[in-house]
């Protein structure tokens, strides 16, 4: 023991860990977009490292591969086709946000999001002809819905009676959602693989603006959902069960309903993007549709701190960056994961910042602070 | 003293963020072969103060010496080093394991080889009269046993430096006095021993010195010898402190609420609480005593409707209709709806009487929010009372609208119980109102009850403190194992009555084995 007594007589360590108060928000913010200015500068030598091309000349391919030549003049094409990738994706994100503050683990965005797509397909394909536009419109937004809706209740209905695991269950729902689209391809598809585009039912183009109304839903949903979340009752269960089932029973409040009524929302609002995918956007629909965007969908609810508004931020970076370095992959002839790298990149630093939101960094004994 | 100096501290501050002084320029000196109390209220700083010796905290400014020596300890390994070992208030101990596997555990001295470590526990057991079994795994263990466990672990790493922290809370009495004789024993054996406390009592049984430390600085030393409790309760809070609880003498008493036989299991099938019946009558206060566990939160819990129950029913006499309800089997909301006015401020506060995260604002809500038509929340009344329960209540607070998880222990509670009484219940139900909360938080809470008697609500307080259930009740109900023991007059009963009732169906059940 003398020993260890002798040998730990070094000197204080170099830095501490303290937790700080809670800083001022436009503090907390600085060091956020510090962050992400940091990651996008970090993306951009890694990409002149990888490709010799020029530092800036990286960062005007990245914004000519979201904006084309919009800045120039040209056509908005590719600005619409942001803005409607940033919808799909910030849609989903809507969607799993109710169920992620109930700290319900839906995973199953994919999944939900599909079902409500095959539900505006079958509709698009059975009824088109058989009914007058406007209610067809109709038809195709409910059946979407619940669609959805009853993809993501299955696992909330076994989640609330049985204690059920709803992060595997939503998973595998997945899954089974995939075979069933494959499924349903093929045999309309005549074993083709592919469906062709359908005329009927697409949703109205408003101008001549292709994707502006499936902007249009989904700004109504965000400021929709931020008003749920904070000023319905329902919102305030929600918020209520996830933090503390306890305190939920102790108040009356009916824990498996709120659960099930979530999901069902949740699923329901996924139901939505499956149609915007396929009424909206492809008119058609395969196993690909959704691609992995309701996976990503997660993280920018968690990015966005469950904040419906944040969370259109954190989509469109998301989206400016998967678009923007996926063209400079194009151009310079890397790989595709190229867009995944920058990606994670850029997340990694969003979240890593947090820890400098919460704790600071001391040296010594001076009282220097180092932010991020 | 001529005793040699085993840890002592200069000048320590240690500030969370810019506003909170956990301790400022603390010194103190502990000495080889004492036991030293470190007094102080709720959020006077004394954990903060033994986390910084045992590692968990680094002070921001100040040193600490070890033997003469000054030591750097910026983690629990090198605290260890020095030989400062730490028992928490919540153990650290895997519950998988024995109890030998527990305290072996991350003990890097050569090849792991539990007999012949056993045999050094062993040693050390007999040396300070332990007495426990180390095959036995930790989740089948009692809370003391749990207790000796870690202190065991920490002697076995070799420390010469004990510290406390409040030992004692989880413990019956009797098990308390075990604690101490074997304190006493390692006292003798040269060990320095620091508990942190706010038991008057036990600070006056167990110490040589205390320390007694008030809004995070160390207010004065004194041997224990030489002081009284009232003289320790001044250095405490600063002013003297009336300590009387005003009890007045129940009016318009009136059956309130009956409980007749009920009976309920746990999961596992064991009985949680078997055959109990009471009456909660208006206009009193009627005290709960028992050991920790011994089924008072199962009881509340049965009346609340959060219990399943086998048998046995509730019936609450309303007031108002003059109706009887019978509360068994129905939902908070049901038991709300049928005009109960029950309120009930259970033992987890953060955990279950509120949303740590929410504010003052919402969580004044948590009962009401359902009031109004349509689907959107009010929040102006709730902010009023938020505002009203922080004037009345002297709630600690920067506004209304900051989460409750980062007010003190006693603010919670106030915040708490404030709610609870704002919808003016006609029974009250409250689970160890005053645990962890300093002695002005204490009277405020106390105060409170009393002032619901007043006004005709049925009481029901559990608590731990014997004597604040001996001056602040009317009659005090004794539960043990489930079952009742008995039921006293509290204006004449003594603690030792209470006491032997407490134990009494353990006492009961041990000679039912020996038929």
């Amino acid at each position: 023991m003398t020993d260890t007594k002798k040998a730990k007589h070094h000197r204080e360590p170099w830095v501490h860990i303290v937790k700080r108060d809670d800083l001022p928000w436009w503090k907390a913010w600085l060091i956020r977009i510090s962050a992400i200015v940091i990651a996008i500068l970090l993306v951009g030598v890694i990409s002149t490292l990888l490709t010799k091309v020029s530092f800036l000349e990286v960062y005007e391919v990245m914004i000519k591969g979201v904006f084309g030549r919009l800045f120039e003049g040209g056509s908005t094409t590719m600005l619409w086709k942001f803005l409607q990738e940033t919808a799909i994706l910030l849609c989903l994100a809507l969607a799993v946000t109710p169920a992620f503050k109930m700290r319900f683990w839906n995973c199953g965005a994919e999944g939900q999001a599909l079902m409500g797509g095959l539900a505006s397909m079958i509709c698009m394909i059975e009824l088109g002809d058989k009914l007058p536009y406007p209610v067809l419109l109709g038809v195709i937004f409910l059946t979407s819905m619940l669609a959805g809706a009853l993809w993501g209740v299955i696992p909330a209905i076994f989640k609330a009676q049985y204690n059920t695991n709803e992060t595997l269950f939503t998973l595998m729902m997945n899954y089974v959602a995939t075979q069933i689209i494959k499924y349903y391809v093929y045999i309309e598809g005549g074993g083709s693989n592919t469906i062709q585009p359908v005329a009927a039912g697409n949703l109205p183009i408003i101008g001549d603006n292709r994707y502006l109304l499936n902007v249009i839903i989904v700004a109504v949903l965000t400021v929709g959902l931020f008003i749920y979340q904070k000023y319905s009752k329902q919102g305030y269960e929600i918020s209520v069960v996830g933090e503390s089932q306890n305190t939920a029973k102790y108040v009356g409040i009916n824990v498996k309903k709120v659960i099930i009524r979530t999901m069902i929302i949740s699923g329901a609002i996924c139901g939505i993007a499956g149609m915007l995918l396929v009424a909206g956007t492809d008119h058609s629909i395969n196993t690909n549709t959704v691609g992995g965007q309701g996976f990503t969908a997660i993280m920018v609810s968690w990015l966005g701190q469950f904040n419906p508004f944040i969370m259109v931020l954190m989509s469109g970076l998301v989206v400016f960056l998967r678009m923007g370095a996926g063209k400079v992959a194009d151009t310079c002839a890397l790989n595709a994961s190229f867009a995944d790298i920058a990606v994670g990149i850029v997340i990694l630093f969003v979240v890593g910042c947090e820890f400098f939101i919460r704790y600071s960094v001391k040296f010594k004994h001076s009282n220097k602070e180092v932010k991020a | 003293m001529g005793k040699p100096v085993a840890i002592e501290l200069k000048n320590i501050t240690k500030t969370f963020g810019q506003k909170v002084i956990a301790n400022k320029d603390v010194n103190l000196i502990a000495y080889k072969g004492e036991i030293l109390s470190i007094l102080g209220e709720n959020g006077s700083g004394k954990t903060t103060l033994m986390n910084m010796i045992s590692g968990i905290y680094f002070p921001d400014e100040g040193q600490i010496f070890v033997e003469g020596q000054e030591a750097v300890i910026a983690s629990p390994k090198d605290a260890f080093g020095y030989g400062i070992g730490m028992i928490h208030q919540h153990f650290k101990l895997v519950n998988v394991f024995t109890a030998a596997e527990n305290i072996v555990l991350g003990v890097n001295d050569g090849r792991y080889n539990l007999k012949k470590s056993k045999a050094k526990i062993k040693e050390i057991c007999d040396k300070y009269g332990f007495n426990i079994d180390l095959d036995k795994k930790i989740y089948t263990m009692s809370v003391s046993e749990k207790q000796t466990v870690e202190i065991i672990k920490v002697l076995y790493r070799g420390a010469d430096i004990l510290i406390l922290d409040e030992p004692t809370a989880v413990l019956t009495p009797q098990e308390t006095d075990k604690l101490f004789d074997i304190l006493r024993n390692m006292r003798e054996d040269g060990k320095s021993i620091i508990i942190i406390t706010h038991k008057l009592n036990e600070v006056m049984e167990i110490s040589d010195r205390v320390a007694v430390l008030r809004k995070g600085e160390n207010v004065g030393v004194v041997n224990t010898c030489e002081v009284n409790p009232s003289k320790l309760t001044e250095l405490m809070v600063g002013d003297k402190v009336e300590l009387n609880i005003n009890r007045t003498e129940p009016k318009n008493v009136a059956d309130r609420l009956v409980v007749n036989g009920i009976t309920c299991y746990s999961r596992d099938g064991v009985k949680l609480l078997d055959n109990v019946s009471f009456t909660a009558k208006a206009g009193e206060i009627l005290g709960i005593a028992g050991i920790a566990g011994s089924g008072q939160r199962e009881l509340l819990e049965s009346v609340a409707g959060l219990q399943k129950l086998q048998s046995g029913e509730i019936l609450y006499h309303n007031p108002k209709t003059g109706s009887i309800e019978n509360l068994r089997d129905k939902t908070p909301m049901q038991i709300r709806n049928l005009g109960v006015r029950l309120s009930f401020v259970p033992e987890d506060r953060l955990g279950m009487g509120l949303v740590g995260n929410m504010d003052i604002v919402d969580n004044m809500m948590l009962r009401s929010y359902r009031k109004g038509k349509g689907m959107f929340l009010r929040r102006q009344k709730p902010k009023n009372l938020a505002n009203d329960i922080v004037d009345r209540l002297q709630v600690v607070t920067p506004s209304v609208s900051t989460p409750v998880r980062r007010l003190s222990g006693g603010n919670v509670q106030k915040v708490l119980v404030g709610r609870e009484i704002a919808s003016s219940p006609k029974v009250l139900m409250v689970a160890y109102p005053v645990r962890g909360l300093d002695i002005n938080s204490s009277y405020t809470i106390f105060n409170l009850l009393n002032e619901q008697k007043e006004k005709g609500a049925a009481v029901i307080f559990v608590g731990e403190d014997l004597d604040a259930l001996l001056e602040l009740s009317d009659r005090i109900m004794v539960i043990g194992s489930g079952r009742i023991t008995g039921t006293v007059d509290a204006r004449t009963a003594t603690k030792e009555e209470i006491g032997l009732l407490m134990t009494k169906s353990e006492r009961e059940r041990e000679g039912d084995n020996n038929d």
